[in-house]
């Protein structure tokens, strides 16, 4: 399989996978998400220190995916580093053979499992996201030359269930003028709004090789669901999908959230909605296969 | 005005542990505003102490707390009871507690938590809406700081964790972003939410801070010195 590089340059309906990197060192299932996903998908995100809470970090498993011939997506927040943190991590990312990095702004420490942490927040998600051009025409932040330039392709979150979405439509069109290659988003539901969100974002786009991909989070159950409603910002499933879940015996509700996945990845892109789709199983990616076998994505 | 807290009377108790004879001091400015060191609850700390078996030697509500000439006035001309003290126990900001510091050598036991730079909204009623940060960038932001006010400080706009307009920190909070944009719609200046900003520039607010000329044309900070 190509790079997601490749495949975003070649317009093919991109679809990548996530990893959560393990609190502790057993990585045993992890390894096996990376071995099972690798070859299916045309990148593999990798968390950072994902809602705040502290992981093993998604460099060191980003070089791990390079290693074992996947094309990682090497998640990089605001939060745990200031401007020379970054830059360096970015540094070590090249020399690891990471080259797409999502820029992020990241969760506040007090929605994790440090809240006494003191959040840096030096730079926000767009200066990351110039930062990555510098050091691609090979300078730092300040200007000063580097001894060999980086090659990234540059990634950033957009979330269009935000309430109220103009702030968030603003600070999108602030990305994608900074410079983007492609656009994760967060998890969406109703098709209906997506795809209205889908045609104010291709106005902001126009003229750009800018890449939407549609965040799907994969409904495990009714519970999950309603949970990811009322506690999670940016996340909206509607009644019918809630419906939907509830209508099925509750063990058989991770396999409805499974065809929901599939039939919105269907959707997206028979109907040319967006470039792509990011699925995210959050611990579950064993199920991610038969999802793509679902939606018809296998052997692309 | 910077907001402060009482500490916990036991925390208070603990620091004092070793101390018998205590001078308290309190602060006229915002102590007094917030009701942490001005004359009632110095008062009562008073009369705390010595329930506690304390003898509380000497009191005074110093006008300004941080005032560190004030202090040293209070104390110099307060000399033969001050000097019977063990400790000093400051009800005031951190600033006032380290005046008086600057002012003996005894042992000097802050008395409240520093919370703040806060604007008074009504009585006891604070918010903090500057956090000098060293260079004033309001005005693109409908005079509303996103330094101060968003939770992050991000300067370009919301992040992913707004919920209702509300913070993802609390979700009784305003997205600071989202006040932004509203302000800048009613003052027609929609323009200022497509200029992307820079990161800030810590170095102007290096610490410590300190003036290091006289006259407020010469102050100097940071990468200015």
């Amino acid at each position: 399989m190509g790079t997601y590089r490749d495949a975003c340059r070649r317009g093919n309906f991109v679809i990548s996978g996530e990893i959560g990197p393990p609190k502790g060192t057993n990585v045993e299932t992890m390894l096996h998400h990376i071995d099972t996903l690798k070859d299916m998908v045309d990148g593999l995100n990798v968390t950072d220190n994902q809602s705040a809470v502290m992981r093993m970090g998604s460099l060191a498993v980003s070089g791990e995916i390079v290693r074992r011939g996947g094309d990682p997506i090497f998640q990089t927040t605001c939060r745990d580093r200031n401007r020379l943190g970054l830059q360096s991590d970015l540094l070590s990312a090249s020399f690891m053979g990471i080259t797409n990095v999502l820029c992020l702004t990241g969760d506040h420490p007090v929605v994790g499992d440090h809240k006494q942490a003191k959040g840096v927040f030096d730079f926000d998600s767009i200066h990351l996201i110039q930062c990555c051009h510098k050091m691609n025409e090979g300078i730092d932040w300040e200007g000063n030359e580097l001894d060999g330039a980086a090659d990234f392709f540059i990634g950033a979150v957009v979330t269009p269930e935000a309430d109220p979405l103009e702030p968030q439509m603003y600070k999108f069109a602030r990305k994608v003028e900074a410079g983007v290659d492609f656009f994760q988003t967060q998890a969406v539901y109703d098709m209906d709004n997506f795809q209205r969100f889908m045609e104010e974002a291709r106005e902001i786009t126009a003229g750009t090789d800018t890449k939407i991909m549609a965040g799907l989070v994969v409904l495990t159950g009714l519970g999950m669901a309603k949970y990811m409603n009322r506690a999670v910002p940016g996340i909206f499933v509607p009644d019918a999908l809630l419906e939907e879940m509830g209508s099925v015996p509750k063990e058989e509700q991770l396999h409805k959230g499974m065809e929901i996945a599939a039939r919105h990845i269907r959707f997206l892109r028979d109907n040319a909605v967006c470039d792509g789709v990011h699925i995210m199983a959050i611990g579950k990616e064993e199920i991610v296969p038969e999802i793509l076998e679902m939606a018809g994505a296998v052997d692309r | 005005m910077i907001i402060s807290k009482k500490k916990p009377f036991e925390e208070i108790l603990e620091d004092l542990e070793k101390d018998k004879k205590i001078v308290i001091l309190g602060c006229g400015e915002c102590a007094t505003a917030t009701r942490t060191g001005g004359e009632p609850e110095v008062a009562e700390m008073k009369e705390a102490l010595e329930a506690a078996g304390k003898e509380v030697v000497f009191t005074e509500v110093v006008h300004t707390g941080c005032h560190e000439l004030d202090v040293k006035r209070i104390l110099r001309s307060n000399k033969e009871v001050v000097e019977r003290a063990d400790a000093f126990l400051v009800l005031s900001c951190g600033a006032g507690a380290q005046a008086c510091r600057a002012a003996t050598d005894k042992h000097v036991v802050p008395g409240c938590d520093s919370l703040f730079l806060g604007n008074i909204q009504r009585s006891m009623d604070f918010l903090e809406k500057c956090s000098h940060c060293g260079a004033c960038v309001i005005d693109d932001y409908g005079s509303i700081c996103p330094v101060t006010r968003c939770a992050k400080g991000l300067v370009n706009g919301p992040c992913g964790g707004m919920s209702h307009g509300k913070c993802e920190v609390d979700p009784e909070m305003d997205c600071a972003w989202v006040l932004i944009h509203e302000q800048l719609k009613k003052e027609g200046r929609e323009d200022k939410r497509t200029t992307t900003h820079g990161p800030k520039d810590w170095n102007v607010i290096r610490r410590p801070g300190a003036v290091v000329e006289r006259g407020p044309d010469k102050l100097k900070m940071g990468s200015e010195k």
